[in-house]
């Protein structure tokens, strides 16, 4: 297969588009833009749709009725496009519609800066919008597989009927890397998803109703139990973790998406100065790879840290209640656009040691 | 000699506007600044800014200064000047933020007939963000995100907002004028003089639309752009005052 050299943002957008993506709505906003851009000129010369929305409210609520129709649609943007998203994506959840969100992340609250940073943790693994639901959450670290998450995005979001929210950041967008893009998929050999589009009869004649308002709370519990019980089997069966000289070590680092790979860098130093360390990079977000922690000997282990372009720590939180109190978890930490670097991870090592 | 020209007393010396070669934003703010100057308004004023370009003359207005979020501004300047009448309130708004994402603040604000002052400039793009369309950019114009050009089929017709809230009740002032060249810059002055006194008076909302030039993302050079402006944009929004109530 071929490799090409290309920009996070556009690998992307092409990786959705052999995904079966045919519709793309959103809004501009930097460090997301080449994605609309892109899917602008890409997606009419595979025969779909591309709408820039008049905010990323009607953007989000595009997707939400075109996905709902059975087409394979993404949104993106960044931290605050996100923040006026979180309506639409509570009714995909609600709706049990799939569909595929990217936040190319920047540095926060409000507007923030444009520069890359991991401040929207908390908003995409705990709480994408009020009303107590879950999306399934992936974290790549680089543009491979920034490229090749969002393409299994559209089959796990298929899977679940559930929203797949791909959490990158300002650096994997932008950032031009030599990349295998995935092949591009035959629409036709796409789960049907007749039993459940909502612009399709059911075979007896009756209407299809697709609304998340529920009359009687005991139907809105017996749709919340059903969630959760997807959640728990998220919980069993889809955590994905990387671990990175794990086996021996006596310290372990770790941490998710870019800095994750920053990270890494840092065991190598470390471990050719003879320092018994190793990554555990999370990426999965939700479910969160508690099992990674479970499984650790914490007799051996003596100290672990945490990485993350986020003050206050955000990811940390997770791994504090995956590790249980076993072992001291010293944060590392960049905020609002400040990209973590090896040497802080190395120092923050060594001082510890 | 004479002094017959002199910069704004209180912006600043030190702190440029931070705008492009040729952009209309920088000639639009010495316009209202001016304006302020002339009413000796600094002190009370409270300015409203976007998310976008407009902003980017923060440090250089010196004057006390609101970061909306995007598309936000006319409701935030609505509620300020509700609860401090006392406040000169000014919404200094682009295409993109007064006239996209914030058209239900923009529209609603105008139709209460708020007593704040609107500044809209229209440079028929996204600027900040490179150079998307936006709903004012032209058809055929090309855009990053129109990269064939607006087509009236798929993108609308350019959005005009002057139009369209000059036939609210409440507004007193509607206008739409260009910064491209001396004459209409001149025009563009006087309008701004008078919405801004018209909140000086208690009189009620005013809107000032000013087409502007963005000469990085149009990739055209400040001349080229004023003549786009001639030819083209003035076809699409006409200039004029739209509502003018005594
Ligand atoms: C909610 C939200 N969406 C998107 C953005 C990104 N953004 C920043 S400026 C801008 C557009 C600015 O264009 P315009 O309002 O036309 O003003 P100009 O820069 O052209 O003066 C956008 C979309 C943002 N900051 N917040």
């Amino acid at each position: 297969m071929s490799k090409e050299f290309i920009k996070g943002n556009e690998a992307i957008a092409e990786a959705a588009v052999r995904a079966g993506c045919r519709f793309f709505a959103g809004y501009p906003i930097t460090p997301q833009n080449e994605v609309p851009e892109y899917l602008s000129a890409r997606l009419p010369e595979v025969g779909g749709h591309f709408i820039q929305g008049e905010s990323e409210i009607a953007s989000v609520f595009m997707v939400f009725g075109v996905a709902a129709t059975g087409i394979r649609s993404m949104t993106s943007s960044s931290g605050p496009g996100f923040a006026l998203k979180s309506e639409g994506i509570s009714f995909l959840a609600g709706g049990q519609i799939p569909a595929v969100l990217v936040n190319v992340s920047r540095g926060g609250p409000a507007i923030g800066t444009i520069e890359p940073a991991q401040q929207d943790y908390f908003s995409a693994v705990h709480a994408p919008a009020p009303g107590g639901f879950r999306c399934f959450v992936i974290a790549p670290q680089n543009v491979q597989e920034a490229a090749d998450f969002v393409y299994e995005a559209f089959d796990i979001a298929d899977k679940y009927r559930t929203p797949v929210y791909v959490l990158a950041d300002g650096m994997i967008g932008n950032m031009m890397e030599v990349v295998e893009l995935p092949k591009m998929r035959d629409l036709a050999e796409l789960p049907s998803n007749d039993s459940w589009r909502f612009n399709k009869y059911n075979d007896d004649g009756s209407a299809r109703i697709l609304s998340t308002y529920m009359p009687m709370g005991e139907l809105m519990q017996k749709k919340n139990k059903e969630m959760a019980a997807m959640y728990e089997a998220w919980e069993k069966n889809e955590q994905r973790w990387e671990e990175y000289m794990v086996d021996d070590a006596e310290y372990i680092v770790t941490a998710y998406g870019s800095s994750a790979r920053i990270a890494k860098s840092a065991v190598k130093e470390l471990r050719a100065e003879g320092v018994k360390v190793g990554l555990i990079r999370a990426i999965t977000l939700f479910p969160f790879p508690k099992d990674a922690f479970a499984k650790l000997d914490y007799a051996k282990v003596k100290k672990m840290f945490c990485a993350e372009m986020s003050i206050p720590g955000q990811y940390i939180y997770d791994v504090q209640n995956a590790v249980l109190g076993q072992s001291q978890i010293i944060p590392i930490q960049t905020s609002g656009g400040v990209i973590l670097e090896t040497d802080m991870v190395v120092a923050a090592v060594k001082e510890n040691l | 000699m004479e002094k017959i020209y002199e910069r704004v007393s209180f912006t600043s010396k030190t702190s440029p506007t931070g705008y492009c070669p040729g952009c209309g934003h920088g000639t639009a703010h010495k316009l209202f600044a001016r304006a302020l100057e002339h009413f000796n308004l600094r002190d009370k004023t409270v300015l409203v800014y976007p998310v976008g370009c407009g902003g980017l003359a923060m440090p250089w207005i010196n004057v006390n200064v609101i970061g909306a979020a995007h598309g936000r501004a006319g409701a935030i300047a609505t509620a300020i000047k509700r609860a401090n009448p006392e406040n000169f309130v000014i919404s200094y708004q682009g295409d993109g933020d007064l006239a996209a994402i914030g058209t239900a603040e923009t529209i609603h604000a105008a139709n209460r007939g708020e007593s704040i002052t609107v500044i809209f400039i229209n440079n028929a793009n996204f600027g900040m963000t490179g150079g998307q369309m936006a709903p004012t950019t032209m058809l055929g114009q090309t855009a990053t995100t129109a990269q064939s050009g607006r087509s009236l089929e798929e993108h609308g017709a350019p959005l005009r907002m002057a139009e369209m809230i000059a036939t609210l009740d409440a507004p007193k002032y509607v206008a739409r004028f260009a910064l491209h060249d001396a004459k209409n810059i001149l025009k563009a002055q006087q309008g701004i003089m008078k919405a801004v006194e018209l909140q000086v008076k208690g009189e009620g909302y005013s809107f000032v639309e000013l087409i502007s030039m963005c000469p990085t993302n149009w990739k055209k050079s400040p001349a080229e752009c004023a003549n786009y402006i001639d030819e083209t944009v003035l076809k699409a929004f006409p200039l004029g005052v739209f509502k003018d109530v005594k």
